[in-house]
């Protein structure tokens, strides 16, 4: 449903190819464009409009009106200005030589507060670490029943005393004894309550008092939209936060949310999660969001792990094929050999901008022994099928079928899913651009990807 | 003020921004002498800009953008003129499902967190409080204490619920509830699925294979599919509505949480792009926090000066 914003610049700047300069106006279109794909990432009305200003003053700039690509240009500035947003944070906790260390975590209901108590358990007792849990939320039906469950999945304790109903009580009865008992972490989490809500905001900075966090995370669910902004920036105002925790990010949701927080609320995130299991936690990574906002995939992981695997020069030439349409099955052939040089085949697709909405993909994920089959039967095929898939008719569908052990209707899905494949690589000449973009091209989206680090 | 009234109630509850703005926008298009012009490109831009900052999205922005736009007024108020276009997509879509006959089934699904288990609890209270005889299944085998807290909320609503064997897959408890209810003569039945996002193929999968088991033992179960919806969400909320109805056959919305600031206005282009009604609106975490949607209601408290 999404374009990568690439793709849409493509196509305002294709109008002008042959003119070689960009004009003031070509300029307009592209950052009307560009706003368009970022409301349409949920990013907030506000900061777009802040965002397009700042990218117009730098897209007017000499050099990139005289650019010969000034789609990748354009696109540059877009992220360069995005990571920059972002600033240096590197994710993570905060620094504190405090024993036991507090993180207390905060949001609004459902955000997954619960959840990345669990996760953050888990990740920190893999770092050695000895982290004591306490539920704080007396009010949402069986809430401390599930901290505990997670906590015993997680493998970790909870401050539980039976019959204490009192949150800030509960939760400085698991310091007092963290301290006694020697962990040297407190996970507290609290009820989902909204940022309006006087009493519980209340009961939150009452909470805060007596734990002295170091951390004070809020949780924030990826698919938020525009609201984003007043909810965080109360909890901030009343309770104060010191970093963010993105949850659900295994959804397709753009996450514009996350640009919104960090660049109207200020506070950096702190780590993401993408999924239900507790190992579903990481660090955050600025330039993953960036990517996935502009709906361009993981390009940095893919474009690294395809310079390590690929070839410049033949690379180059299946760009120039891609771009005129001249993919053909023998290319195809080359590129799966290529791509199990990259590394497990599920991974990859993944970060393919555009490949998880490909239909059919994701029911089917093709696995090692599947290409095997698929290199099987265009191995059967001869040199002309291989170039000219048309003329493959129903006689030669079966004995290619013969010839590679498989079955006719296992070469028509391969001859479907390629003309597919045909069509949305044409569709993602953007990317193209930007990642196989023969070896300059490519050395300057490394450089800036890189710059970032 | 009664349960009529709580839409508007919770929508402007925070002395909302929304309205505010919103009457700051329209004041000047609608002093007398100006209504017989064509709104001000200024007005038009600040409008789009509301209509967004309330997640409406760009294609029900565009379409209530250009009811208005470039428009010889004779007298009629912006204001009336933008509250009429987004009565108008609601209207579009279908009114109330029919009652089958019992047992019905409804399933209630959606991404997670939104406020699938707590809805079953409150709409079970309204239903039961009406008049019927629900039954609740707790079809949510996967998160941890799912059961345990739809078991709470069944005792506070008054009414049954069946749960999982052990190990058992929720089809399987969709199958025991159904049977349930027919021998008891429950109606309707509730089921409580576990929150996936739509992406996850082997999760859609797994309704499926709930509304085929609900098929086969009631005539045209399950009768109705509601999504459940956060109010926070943004634009991924009209993904998810394509994608629960593609799977899971949805036909109605529960947008939930709208007792906050956000305005669930992504409803809106649901209602515009896919034609799906909103059936029941969540107030808040109490029992009673559950209201049937209605439309006049939902656009005043966005949109209405002072009442
Ligand atoms: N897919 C996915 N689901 C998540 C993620 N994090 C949490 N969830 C799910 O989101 C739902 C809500 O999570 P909870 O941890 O209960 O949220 P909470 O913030 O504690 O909720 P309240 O206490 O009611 O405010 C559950 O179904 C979780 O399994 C994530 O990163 N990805
Ligand atoms: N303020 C407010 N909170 C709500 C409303 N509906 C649900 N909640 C809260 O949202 C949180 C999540 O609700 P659940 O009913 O557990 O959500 P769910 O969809 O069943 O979650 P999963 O099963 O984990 O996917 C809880 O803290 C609820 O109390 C509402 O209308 N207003
Ligand atoms: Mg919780
Ligand atoms: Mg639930």
């Amino acid at each position: 449903m999404f374009e990568s914003l690439s793709t849409r610049l493509q196509d305002v700047f294709k109008s002008l190819r042959g003119q070689g300069r960009l004009t003031p106006e070509n300029i307009e279109a592209a950052l009307r464009e560009i706003r368009l794909a970022l409301l349409e990432a949920d990013v907030n009305f506000k900061v777009v409009k802040a965002f397009i200003d700042r990218v117009r003053d730098r897209a007017m700039e000499q050099d990139v009106l005289q650019s010969l690509s000034p789609s990748q240009q354009v696109v540059r500035i877009v992220r360069d200005e995005m990571l920059a947003l972002f600033g240096d944070a590197q994710g993570g906790l905060a620094d504190t030589t405090k024993r036991p260390r507090v993180i207390l975590l905060l949001g609004l209901q459902g955000a997954g507060k619960t959840t990345t108590a669990g996760k953050l358990a888990k990740w920190l007792a893999k770092q050695g670490r000895h982290p004591l849990l306490v539920s704080t939320d007396v009010k949402r039906p069986a809430a401390i029943q599930q901290l505990n469950l997670v906590a015993e999945k997680a493998d970790v304790r909870v401050h539980d005393p039976a019959g204490q109903l009192d949150p800030v009580a509960r939760a400085k009865g698991a310091l007092l004894e963290a301290t006694n008992k020697g962990f040297d972490v407190v996970i507290v989490d609290s009820a989902g309550r909204l940022h309006i809500d006087d009493e519980l905001m209340t009961e939150l900075a009452a909470i805060k008092a007596v734990t002295d966090p170091s951390d004070l995370l809020y949780v924030a669910d990826a698919m938020t939209g525009q609201d984003a902004i007043k909810s965080a920036g109360e909890f901030n105002r009343r309770v104060g936060v010191t970093g963010v925790v993105l949850t659900k990010l295994d959804g397709d949701a753009r996450g514009g949310a996350a640009l919104s927080v960090v660049s109207v609320v200020g506070v950096p995130i702190a780590f993401a999660g993408s999924g239900e299991r507790l190992e579903d936690l990481e660090p955050f990574h600025p330039e993953r969001v960036v990517s996935r906002v502009l709906g361009m995939g993981d390009m940095l992981s893919l474009i690294e792990r395809a310079e390590a695997a690929i070839d410049q020069d033949g690379a180059a030439r299946l760009e120039e094929k891609i771009r005129s349409n001249e993919f053909t099955l023998e290319d195809f052939r080359d590129q799966l050999k290529t791509i199990r040089k990259m590394g497990p085949i599920e991974q990859i697709i993944g970060m393919i901008p555009g490949m998880s909405s490909v239909k059919g993909l994701a029911e089917n994920k093709p696995d090692e022994k599947q290409i095997s089959r698929v290199e099987a039967i265009i191995g059967s095929m001869t040199a002309e099928e291989r170039r000219k898939q048309h003329i493959i008719n129903g006689s030669r569908r079966k004995r290619i079928a013969k010839g590679s052990g498989t079955s006719v209707e296992e070469v028509n899905r391969l001859l479907k899913q390629f003309v597919q494949m045909q069509k949305m690589l044409k569709s993602l000449g953007g990317m193209a651009g930007m990642a196989g973009g023969g070896k300059k091209a490519r050395r300057q989206a490394m450089q800036m990807l890189r710059d970032r680090h | 003020m009664g349960v009529f009234g709580r839409i508007r109630e919770s929508l402007s509850r925070t002395k909302q921004q929304i309205v505010e703005r919103f009457d700051e926008i329209v004041s000047l298009a609608d002093e007398p002498e100006r209504r017989t012009r064509a709104v001000d490109v200024d007005t038009i831009e600040a409008l789009e800009e509301l209509l967004i900052s309330a997640d409406i999205g760009l294609s029900a922005t565009d379409r209530i953008i250009a009811a208005v736009k470039g428009r010889t007024r004779s007298g009629e108020s912006l204001r009336d003129l933008v509250k009429q276009e987004i009565r108008r997509i609601f209207d579009s879509v279908d009114g109330p499902v029919a009652v089958p006959a019992p047992p019905q089934v409804t399933l209630i699904v959606g991404v997670n967190g939104t406020g699938k288990t707590t809805t079953v609890g409150k709409l079970a209270n309204v239903l039961r409080a009406e008049g019927r005889r629900p039954l609740i299944c707790a079809a949510d085998t996967f998160r941890a204490a799912a059961v345990e807290q739809l078991e709470i909320w069944a005792t506070r609503a008054g009414v049954e619920m069946v749960r999982a064997r052990e190990g058992a897959d929720p089809a399987a408890v969709v199958f025991d509830a159904i049977s349930s209810a027919k021998a008891k003569g429950r109606d309707p039945v509730l089921v409580d699925t576990a929150g996936r996002l739509h992406t996850r193929v082997n999760l859609m999968n797994e309704l499926d294979k709930i509304r085929r088991v609900a098929a086969r033992e009631v005539a045209g179960a399950p009768h109705e599919v509601l999504l459940v919806l956060d109010a926070t969400v943004g634009q991924n909320g009209l993904t998810q509505a394509r994608e629960f109805t593609n799977v899971a056959g949805v036909n109605g919305i529960v947008l939930t949480k709208l007792d906050g600031t956000a305005k669930g206005g992504i409803a809106v282009a649901i209602a515009n792009d896919l034609k799906l009604p909103i059936r029941w609106v969540g107030v808040g975490e109490g029992i009673e926090d559950l209201v049937r949607f209605s439309a006049e209601e939902y656009v005043d408290g966005l949109f209405e000066e002072k009442w």
